[in-house]
């Protein structure tokens, strides 16, 4: 259960947000332009990263604001939270050591298996 | 194909026995881990021994090698509510589903391992008038494709299982249900137990604690992995990595159309036989069974966010709880014993990628969603095909990663909500 | 009699309860268990596989023997802990899995037959004959199980509570209640959970003359804190309440039981709350669960855990035993002989696995003249349903020695209890010298204190807690506040002996339980890991140790031990398995709450629904809104009050309750381009005063919404979206304003409960629309199809459209909600000389499927595009890109031949199709390939005959064609035709 901090409201309980998936990601002007390839990339192909994520979250059951969130989705750390159209920030994630493995902490319950 | 001193029987056990179980064979082994391969196949989950089990098998490829970052089965596999079924509403997946189900018949005699698959029936159950319009549409394209299926009214339903509450006062009542009287459960962990060992035992290495950390390509064709335990060499590379299927595709430059967000599910305290098919209702997100310890093993539905972290909110397992207790009053007094989490990647059109992709030698398998396990023999059977072939088999043509630019999706979420 | 000087038990106070049918008496402050103990039952319940006789082991939630079915009929509970349950009047419980009774049970034969049962037989057997498994399942499922299911409905009720504060601190042991009074000096907002009837932890286990604080016994310490925290407001303490999840952020789930010792005397009554808590800090102080040893037949009613027994005794003023043995591998079960020799009570022996002896402990006891073996252990003992006697010998010598006993407590050293902390993601480390995993690195705002943070003694706890939970709190006068000071002479501890396996040589011929309830002994491990298992998760999975109602409490790290000693690998390499939440079983009542029943989901209803339930409606469930489905008169079969319902429409007026559309007020500059991007069609020349239908797509092309919009002025327009899906609607539109068109500028509001719309259908519409707007001309000229008019009717402004679902002549009036019933009622009565008929959902979609009119959600399913649906119409081919455009030529899109919407017609006109039936174009032998299926199918009064609409491979070219419906027990025939059934031109609606 997360505590989303919405930049508009505060700090409110997650059941209160939807998420609208990865951030970033913009309409094209010319969708005619595009071959059927390049329309699939706009509409279906995802990055779902495991580690910082940028994306969209709506505070549904409040101010029915979009806006964005740096997560971690290896521990669902909150990162940063910003407006819709602002660049994302940079910030520090504890990413995982290896592509598919924990992150050092904060994942699982591994105990000292996992050098840290 | 099992042979003694390995097969197991009851001789096998009483024989045993008088020697205090101490002369037992493993049943896999821990190898050493070649330089190169014929093929690899990337996860070790019920999909990928099933593949490297049938590409043995059914393709006569003989060095093979099971790659898992963890331990066998310890992802998805291990972590589902054990449902299996084919009664699928577009003719794609239900044969693709209807060929595993098969497979399923027959799995503990073929691998000489008991995974315990029960054929107790699963009832989906409608709710209001557009789950009856929808279901039965259902329940006639299976029909007519040899899908066993049978529409149940309310009273058949109360009859086919008593604890239900068919009362026509409550929130969402139940309305009738289709039945699959073939489809049922299975032991989950026995499944990858029990292909690991059928693999292993025609010469598949099993390698486990190796995670995949990069994949080589040379001039578009796949040579190999990088892994934590070294380079490993292979010009045909199956990846069936489940929840982690991006990552993996990142390392190859490509991306995939998947989501992969938490699933949780639970079981209570172990009771005395009392719910004996599986339940399933879409509509108010309620899926239980009774496993043979006696625990009911409930399902909860996906998370709304992409996560790995192999947990997911409170408030998911909560309104699975009520709507278990509002379908089944008289478990109210009962428990919650065990609660888990896993990673389901997600396609936009709930249907699995089971296909080659633009750099030779690579395939991918996924997308699998929340259903997976089901298919676990289909899969893994078909892919082996698509592997050892370098084309996939018809069965699973249609779940090509191609589709998603061409616009021929295989769209099982149903019909949207119902709207008038 | 009790022995004095007890903690919990008040003497004056007796009652009676009730166990396998006995009755027996015991005192309030009683659990179940110490009940039944000081009535001299040890055996309670029989093991889960091979029915061995077991008692009760410890004395809390880590119990994993002494399980019973707690109350009869709807009251009834299985697999109740009896060390949990809180002693009441009347109280009946039975043992469990056991036939015909706990002292003499049938099951018991597995026990002689355990040697064909080791850890994962039942994958090696029951494959052949292949079909007979679900025969071999019958009895292996009848067999498992523990206590039963209720029958019946559950009387109680449950609540859901929502808790923020800055300090929760998790337990009220000597950490847990110093670490709150340190909170409360703060004037932080503190709550105290713990999980057992009474504050105190491990004080309730202790004597009254050993390791004092303060110079005080811990009670009187205990009462003098509470006392002091008592009297602040900004301390709360519960108790009788788990913390069973820690979760992300802090937020923690605890589940209280409100009437522990109420029994069953009060339906509706609240039961159990679950507490839903965010804190800002959390001290975790839950202490530590003693580990039992694993030796051959360890498993005997009378062998229970060291301090466990000690709580009985000083705790509930019970004694336990007469002839005591005692068997460790470290200095705190030496404690107990103490605590008996204060009682008066002799020590036959104390046996310990190690050599030397250096803590002070042992010496005390040593002192006071116990028989105490160094280098010992216990080979196995006897005694079927209470334990006689325990074989010792000497490590590595031969000679075995029996002593007679009735009491065996035994202390495999401690381990604490991390699992609220690793559900929280912190990681653990495993300490070597004493054999326990202790918290390592936190990953939430995480303070573990006292034995759960591996502390053990005294002196090092109170410090520990003084000043750690200082500096976790930021406590800024830390100087001026005083440390208790521990005063007590016993400080120095000797060296705990891993002691996993007191005798490995004999594991594959002996019973040496490790699970107890699931009955894992050390040979199933041993098997596992000589089968290739070894990871500890598949350890645990194939021989299910662990995975018992107490979770492994007592058993998971002795597993690991067991492992360790016999793979020869460190125990910090193997991990550990998942702590998986919850701590303790949840009642899945408390957690589905007070969200059942009625309230399982909100019901929405609509202005006039009173009216409807009047008029004997029956309902349909759309979304969650309650909508009228049709309104039968004296009896009427359904049949008959639609084709009813749907004749008196066309023929004269027809009334429908329309409010359940969504309607989005749209206001703002740009209403109209945002229209042109949203819809497929063109929007830009829409005239103030008119409507128009419009399709919405997603970005893939499929339809996802269509309704009419009204230009209500120059920058102001109402759209209508269908029932079921408003909602989305609301939130698409809402999504691509914010983040792709920020630029356009459009106010969106939701009005849909603000508004009721009454829908009037039918040749007599206009008749009444005239009397309740006089002073409007409702003619065509002045008030033509698919346009809109502000209106008064008794001084109350409506919105009035002419628009149709039914192909009729219609007005919908939108008019404020409060004014809605009143409105219809004016209708009614109005129409009463027309044969005005209220109409529902059936009617309704009677009415527009005779004019070909779709449903989205019934035409389609997320994979139908506008073509598909025949609309090329509605799709404009001069806008340069609206959403869904692009999809809509790709190359599977843009086939010719997809599936299209078209009528059909059964041959035989009194059949009415079956929805959801498919279509083919010969029969064959199954699987039969399908060309299509039925979306909608009804019979039309009007036209006397059934109709349907349907899905159909390249359906508009085989218009005139005929299909077949293949149903269970016959074809039906039928023919492919254009989707409009009746009133092609449009006569009827523009009349």
């Amino acid at each position: 259960m997360l505590l989303i901090n919405c930049p508009y409201c505060g700090e409110r309980e997650q059941e209160e947000f939807s998420c609208g998936g990865e951030a970033h990601i913009e309409r094209p002007k010319n969708p005619p332009d595009l071959n059927d390839d390049q329309w699939a990339d706009y509409l279906f192909l995802r990055q779902n990263i495991k580690g910082l994520q940028y994306e969209r979250w709506n505070h549904s059951f409040g101010c029915r604001q979009w806006f964005n969130v740096a997560r971690n989705t290896a521990t669902d750390e909150i990162l940063a939270v910003y407006k819709m159209g602002e660049k994302p920030p940079v910030v520090e994630s504890n990413d995982p050591i290896t592509p598919c493995g924990e992150p050092a902490i904060g994942s699982g319950n591994f105990s000292t298996s996992k050098k840290s | 194909m099992i042979k003694s001193p390995k097969k197991y029987s009851v001789f096998s056990l009483v024989k045993n026995a008088f020697s205090y179980h101490e002369n037992w064979q493993p049943a896999w082994k821990n190898p050493e881990i070649k330089k190169e391969y014929e093929a690899i196949i990337v996860g070790g989950g019920g999909h990928g021994l099933t593949t490297a089990f049938y590409l043995a098998k059914n393709h006569g490829v003989k060095n093979i090698a099971v790659v898992e970052k963890g331990w066998i089965g310890g992802g998805n596999t291990g972590r589902n509510t054990t449902i299996i079924r084919s009664n699928y509403l577009w003719d794609q997946s239900a044969a693709i589903y209807d060929h595993a189900l098969k497979l399923w018949e027959g799995m503990s005699q073929e691998l000489n391992y008991n995974v315990m698959f029960s054929q107790r029936g699963v009832m989906n159950v409608a709710h209001n008038l557009h789950d009856v319009r929808e279901l039965k549409r259902r329940w006639h394209a299976n029909r007519l494709n040899g899908v066993d299926c049978e529409w149940l009214d309310t009273k058949e339903v109360k009859k086919f299982c008593p604890v239900i509450n068919t009362s026509p006062n409550i929130r969402y009542p139940v309305m009738g249900a289709t039945l699959q009287r073939r489809a049922g459960t299975a032991r989950h962990d026995a499944v990858a137990w029990g292909y690991a060992r059928g693999a292993d035992s025609m010469g598949v290495d099993i390698i486990q604690n190796c995670e995949v950390t990069g994949i080589n390509i040379n001039n578009g064709n796949v040579t190999g992995i990088e892994t934590t335990r070294g380079t490993i060499n292979s010009k045909k590379i199956g990846v069936v990595s489940a929840g982690h299927s991006s990552v993996i595709a990142k390392m190859a430059g490509i991306k995939l159309p998947l989501e992969s967000r938490p699933l949780q599910a639970l079981v209570s305290e172990p009771v005395k036989p009392v719910i004996d098919t599986v339940v399933m209702s879409n509509t108010i997100h309620a899926y239980v069974s009774q496993s043979d310890k006696g625990e009911l093993v409930i399902g909860a539905g996906t998370d709304g966010y992409n996560s790995y972290s192999q947990r997911g909110g409170f408030n998911i397992v909560e309104d699975t709880i009520m709507a278990i207790v509002e379908l089944f009053p008289l478990f109210s007094r009962m428990k919650m014993l065990r609660h888990w989490g896993g990673i389901v990647d997600i396609c936009p059109d709930a249907s699995p990628i089971i296909s080659k992709t633009h750099i030779n030698g690579l395939y991918f398998n996924c997308g699998w969603g929340t259903g997976g396990f089901k298919a676990t023999p289909g899969s893994g059977w078909v892919f082996a095909h698509t592997i050892a072939n370098d084309q996939p088999h018809a069965l699973n043509a249609p779940f090509s990663i191609n589709r998603f630019s061409s616009g021929e999706l295989v769209d099982e979420h149903g019909a949207a909500a119902v709207a008038h | 009699m009790r022995l004095q000087n007890n903690k919990n038990i008040d003497q004056t106070k007796k009652i009676s309860f009730f166990f396998d049918g006995k009755k027996y008496y015991g005192y309030e402050g009683d659990t179940l268990a110490s009940a039944l103990l000081y009535n001299g039952v040890h055996l309670i319940g029989r093991s889960f596989k091979y029915h061995r006789p077991r008692g009760i082991i410890s004395a809390g939630c880590e119990e994993p023997n002494g399980i019973v079915q707690l109350e009869l009929n709807e009251f009834t509970e299985p697999n109740r802990r009896a060390t949990e349950v809180i002693l009441y009047q009347g109280l009946i419980a039975k043992s469990q899995n056991r036939w015909p009774s706990v002292k003499f049970d049938f099951g018991a034969i597995n026990d002689l037959l355990a040697p064909f049962f080791p850890a994962g037989f039942y994958y090696k057997t029951f494959m052949w004959p292949p079909k007979f498994w679900k025969t071999y399942e019958h009895f292996i499922r009848h067999a498992a199980g523990l206590g039963n299911s209720p029958k019946k409905d559950d009387p109680h009720k449950y609540e859901h509570y929502h808790y923020h504060c800055d300090t929760l601190i998790v337990g009220s042991g000597i950490s847990g209640l110093y670490a709150a009074k340190i909170a409360a000096t703060q004037n932080l907002k503190v709550l105290l959970i713990e999980q057992e009837n009474q504050i105190g932890g491990s004080i309730l286990s202790s004597n009254n003359y050993d390791n004092k604080i303060n110079g005080k016994s811990q009670s009187e310490w205990k009462a003098k804190i509470l006392d002091e925290l008592n009297k602040l407001n900004n301390v709360k303490i519960v108790t009788n309440t788990i913390l069973f999840a820690y979760m992300h952020y802090n937020y923690l789930l605890a589940i209280q039981d409100l009437q522990p010792n109420k029994g069953t005397d009060k339906k509706n009554l609240i039961r159990q709350v679950v507490w839903k808590i965010r804190a800002k800090k959390v001290i975790l102080a839950t202490g530590s669960i003693e580990r039992p040893l694993t030796f051959n037949n360890n498993d005997r009613p009378g062998i229970m855990l060291a301090n466990s027994v000690s709580k009985y005794l000083n705790g509930y003023g019970i004694n336990l035993g007469k002839k005591i043995v005692i068997f460790t591998n470290n200095d705190s079960a030496y404690q107990t002989a103490i605590d008996f020799h204060y009682r008066n009570i002799n020590i036959v022996a104390v046996v310990d696995v190690r050599n030397n002896l250096e803590g002070e402990l042992p010496l005390k006891v040593k002192n006071l003249g116990i028989k105490i073996y160094t280098s010992s252990i216990i080979l196995d003992t006897s005694g079927r349903n209470k334990i006689k006697s325990v074989h010792i010998k000497k490590i590595n010598q031969n000679n075995v020695k029996i002593l007679n006993c009735d009491l065996l407590c035994m202390s495999g050293g401690w381990s604490p209890t991390v699992h609220l902390f690793t559900q929280s993601r912190g990681k653990l480390r495993f300490r070597e010298e004493d054999s326990c995993f202790v918290p390592h690195q936190t990953f939430q705002d995480t303070l573990s204190i006292g034995s759960c943070n591996g502390v053990f003694d005294l002196k090092s706890i109170l410090n520990e807690t003084f000043n750690s939970v200082n500096n976790f709190l930021n406590t800024n006068e830390k100087e001026s506040l005083n440390g208790e000071i521990f005063d007590s002479e016993v400080t120095n501890t000797g060296k705990q002996k891993n002691a996993w396996l007191v005798d490995k040589e004999n594991i594959s011929k002996s019973k040496m339980f490790v699970d107890f309830q699931n009955d894992v002994t050390a040979k199933d491990i041993k098997i596992a890991l000589s089968e290739g298992f070894q990871s500890i998760e598949h350890v645990k999975r194939y021989t299910t140790n662990g995975m018992a109602t107490d979770q492994g409490k007592t058993s998971n790290v002795n597993a690991l031990g067991i492992i360790s000693e016999l793979s020869g690998k460190d125990i910090s390499s193997l991990g550990t398995t998942t702590f998986r939440l919850p701590y303790t079983p949840v009642t899945f009542g408390a957690l589905a709450g007070r969200f059942v029943k009625e309230f399982f989901d909100i019901e929405r209803t609509t202005p006039i629904h009173s009216w409807h339930i009047n008029n004997n409606a029956l309902f349909e469930d759309v979304g969650q809104w309650k909508r009228p489905w049709y309104y039968p008169i004296n009896n009427e079969k359904m049949d008959d009050a639609v084709n009813r319902e749907v004749k008196a429409t066309r023929d004269s007026l027809g009334i429908l309750d329309a409010s359940t559309l969504g309607k989005i007020d749209l206001k703002g500059r740009d209403v109209s381009e945002f229209l042109n991007r949203v819809y497929t069609n063109a929007w830009s020349k829409l005239a103030i005063g008119k409507c128009r239908y419009g399709v919405m797509l997603g970005d893939d092309g499929m339809v996802i919404d269509d309704g009419v919009t009204t230009r209500l002025g120059e920058h102001h327009y109402l759209m209508t979206t269908t029932t079921g899906n408003a909602a989305s609607v609301m939130s698409k539109l809402e999504d691509w304003l914010q983040t792709e068109w920020p630029e356009l500028e459009v106010y969106l509001t939701s009005v849909t409960e603000q508004f009721g719309t009454i829908s009037l259908n039918g040749p007599n519409s206009r008749k009444i629309v005239e009397s309740l707007f006089p002073d409007q001309n409702f003619n065509n000229e002045n008030f033509p199809h698919m346009s809109f008019k502000e209106l008064n009717t008794d001084g109350v402004p409506c919105r009035v459209m002419r628009i149709s679902f039914t192909g009729e002549i219609c007005y919908e009036i939108n008019i404020p909600s409060s004014y809605t019933l009143s409105l219809w009622n004016k209708c009614i009565s109005l129409g009463e000389s027309y044969n005005i008929t209220p109409y529902g959902t059936e009617a309704m979609h009677v009415l527009r499927a005779e004019k070909g009119y779709i449903i989205v959600g019934q035409e389609t399913d997320g994979s139908v595009t506008p073509i598909d649906l025949d609309m090329n119409w509605i799709v404009s081919k001069k806008k340069y890109d609206f959403i869904g455009k692009r999809a809509l030529t790709r190359s599977d899109t843009a086939k010719e031949d997809r599936k299209q919407l078209v009528g059909i017609l059964t041959v035989d006109p009194s059949i009415v199709l079956e929805e959801g039936a498919h279509l083919v174009e010969v029969e064959t032998s199954i699987p039969m390939p399908m060309v299509g299926h039925i979306t909608s199918s009804y019979y039309s009064p009007n036209l006397g005959r059934s109709i349907a609409l349907g899905l159909v491979k390249n359906g508009i070219k085989k218009k005139g064609t005929k299909l077949i419906v293949p149903t269970n027990n016959k074809s039906i025939e039928v023919e492919i035709t254009s989707p409009v059934f009746i009133d092609p031109e449009n006569e009827r609606l523009l009349a």
